[in-house]
């Protein structure tokens, strides 16, 4: 059953075949047995599970059954989920029991789904390998001395090791895409505004997205689906009529046209990487499609202009955990100055504190013009690349990652090699384009390798498309991890 | 730009993040590198070019001046640090 697709288990919970309850123990027990050994879940709650599987259960025997109720999905612990602890991989909530839904958990609970558990992942989404979670690091299920990648590692290995069939996670520079990449499974982030970030706690407010991930382009199409739409309580939500995301998976792909950005084929790429990448456009090819050559040359730019733009959000957005109203207060302190220098101090992971710090320099007075707008200006000229790009393909190919999943403390001495391996998926989140991982391949040492696939605002259909097509002549979504 | 140990602690004091000097010392040798990082931004010419915020183009909405939401505030304050007859306590503050 751990193996069924998302349409698999669905049709065989509406047709009162298996239960919700079922699935959700077949589910909970692989987490008991496997989560000790990738620390991929932070918090499990068996209890509260099995009653949201009693309630889809009923739902589907009272003939409501929609697609995907009463199917389990592991969220990121960046949801807040009323009554479950949501720490966001931080010292700082370790005590937060969130006292209201997500806009997304509310739209998974109206569809009967259940909650299999909050994955772990970098303390605030900042990170690219689930190293800095104060609960301790996600390891790779393909090689348990590697990372899983970041910062929705959780999501990613949880998924990979089959403990859930579906996850949720974010993506704020590459977080769904790339874990997605590192793990063999499917991610995509969709345009900026189309999942509501309300009760998403906040990162980087203009580049943050939800997303989905899973064990292929139809499962996460059916998921987006549910995730998708408007929703007045995020000002950046965008009010577009519904999609059915699964609509255009059948088409042929005769006619479609692949970018590929020379600067994505440059020197920093691993060639086991550019290897599979390259197999992968042959196979597209075989499928009908023809490449261009195109330019994206202000690639190498996207990470400083990230590294201004997303530290300075965050520094606002954390400047709300102050011992307050909510979460970790220090035990000890002089004044009200105190209280709030001791507990960010004390409840912020390193790798934090050094964002903020960025952040509020970049945003301070005499820094603001030369740091911040500069950011801002060059994102423009960013966003024309991809814009200008367009013109002459329909989608856009390359690698996710320069390299496949790296060791645990192999990077993370120092901030900035790890910033660079952000290099494929940062320019994405700076534009607002929607974007995917899918799995094509292995490096050297068999770990997984992954497709990035970038599309024009709104093609996610498209894109979910292309992918699928590929998934459907291939079976590199399919291959599992040894030993789970 | 290059940035001192009194640089570090002006912005921690700023973020409101208790720093000794110590820490301050390894966290100015890793902020200069990012900062090295930044720098590469200033090599590309911007002149003209309108700043980026957000990809559509949006209007912030507005709504009607409406109580929308129930008062939950005593579900809100139950997982307070300190919270008594409504209020939040924090140390006082006498200026």
């Amino acid at each position: 059953m751990f193996n069924f697709s998302l349409k698999q288990l669905s049709d065989l919970l509406a047709a009162k075949k298996i239960s919700s309850a079922e699935v959700t123990r077949e589910f909970l027990g692989r987490i008991n047995r496997l989560n000790p050994l990738y620390n991929a879940f932070i918090t499990v709650n068996e209890e509260a599970s099995l009653q949201q599987a009693l309630v889809a259960d009923t739902k589907i025997a009272q003939g409501l059954a929609q697609p995907l109720t009463g199917i389990p999905v592991a969220h990121k612990d960046i949801f807040c989920a009323k009554g479950w602890r949501t720490t966001c991989g931080s010292k700082i909530l370790s005590n937060f029991i969130a006292p209201y839904d997500a806009h997304v958990v509310e739209r998974f609970k109206e569809r009967g789904m259940v909650i299999l558990g909050k994955t772990n992942m970098d303390e605030f989404a900042m990170g690219s390998s689930s190293e800095t979670s104060y609960y301790g690091p996600v390891k790779n299920p393909w090689d348990v001395r590697a990372v899983p990648g970041g910062s929705s590692g959780g999501s990613a290995a949880a998924v990979a090791a089959r403990m859930a069939p579906a996850a949720i996670g974010t993506d704020t520079g590459g977080s769904i895409r790339q874990p997605a990449a590192l793990c063999g499974i499917s991610g995509i982030k969709p345009t900026y505004g189309v999942v509501s970030r309300y009760g998403m706690i906040a990162f980087a407010s203009s580049l943050d997205q939800g997303g989905p991930m899973a064990r292929s382009a139809e499962d996460l199409a059916l998921v987006l689906n549910v995730m998708a739409g408007f929703d007045a309580r995020d000002s950046t939500s965008l009010d577009r009529p519904p999609e059915d995301y699964t609509r255009d998976l059948t088409k042929t792909l005769a006619g479609l046209k692949i970018g590929l950005p020379r600067e994505y084929f440059a020197e920093g790429l691993s060639d086991d990487v550019a290897q599979a990448v390259e197999a992968a456009v042959g196979q597209y090819r075989k499928l009908g499609a023809s490449t261009v050559e195109i330019s994206l040359p202000n690639t190498k730019l996207s990470i400083p202009v990230y590294y201004v733009l997303a530290p300075a959000e965050a520094s606002s957005n954390l400047s709300r955990y102050d011992g307050v109203r909510y979460g970790y207060r220090a035990p000890q302190y002089n004044d009200l100055l105190d209280m709030y220098r001791k507990t960010r101090a004390q409840g912020f992971g390193a790798e934090v504190k050094r964002r903020i710090l960025i952040g509020t320099y970049v945003l301070s007075h005499g820094y603001y013009d030369a740091y911040y707008l500069k950011a801002q200006k060059l994102r423009r000229l960013i966003a024309q690349d991809f814009a200008e790009a367009f013109k002459k393909c329909d989608v856009i190919m390359g690698p996710t990652s320069p390299t496949a999943a790296f060791n645990i403390g192999e990077k993370s001495g120092d901030p900035v090699q790890m910033y660079l391996s952000d290099i494929y998926t940062i320019a994405v989140n700076l534009a607002g384009l929607p974007g995917m991982s899918i799995p094509c391949g292995f490096s050297h040492k068999k770990l997984p390798v992954g497709l990035h696939i970038i599309g024009n605002y709104f093609s996610e259909a498209r894109m979910l498309n292309i992918a699928h097509q590929y998934q459907l002549a291939t079976d590199w979504h399919k291959r599992m991890p040894e030993g789970i | 730009m290059s940035l001192s140990l009194d640089d570090v602690k002006r912005i921690a004091y700023l973020a409101r993040i208790a720093i000794d000097d110590v820490e301050a010392a390894a966290v100015l040798k890793q902020l200069s590198g990012i900062f090295a990082l930044i720098e590469q931004m200033q090599a590309v010419d911007t002149t003209g070019i309108e700043p980026m915020s957000h990809a559509q183009n949006v209007v912030l909405r507005l709504r009607d001046d409406a109580v929308t939401q129930p008062d939950q505030h005593e579900l809100f304050q139950s997982i307070a640090p300190q919270v008594e007859a409504g209020l939040y306590l924090v140390p006082k503050v006498i200026e």
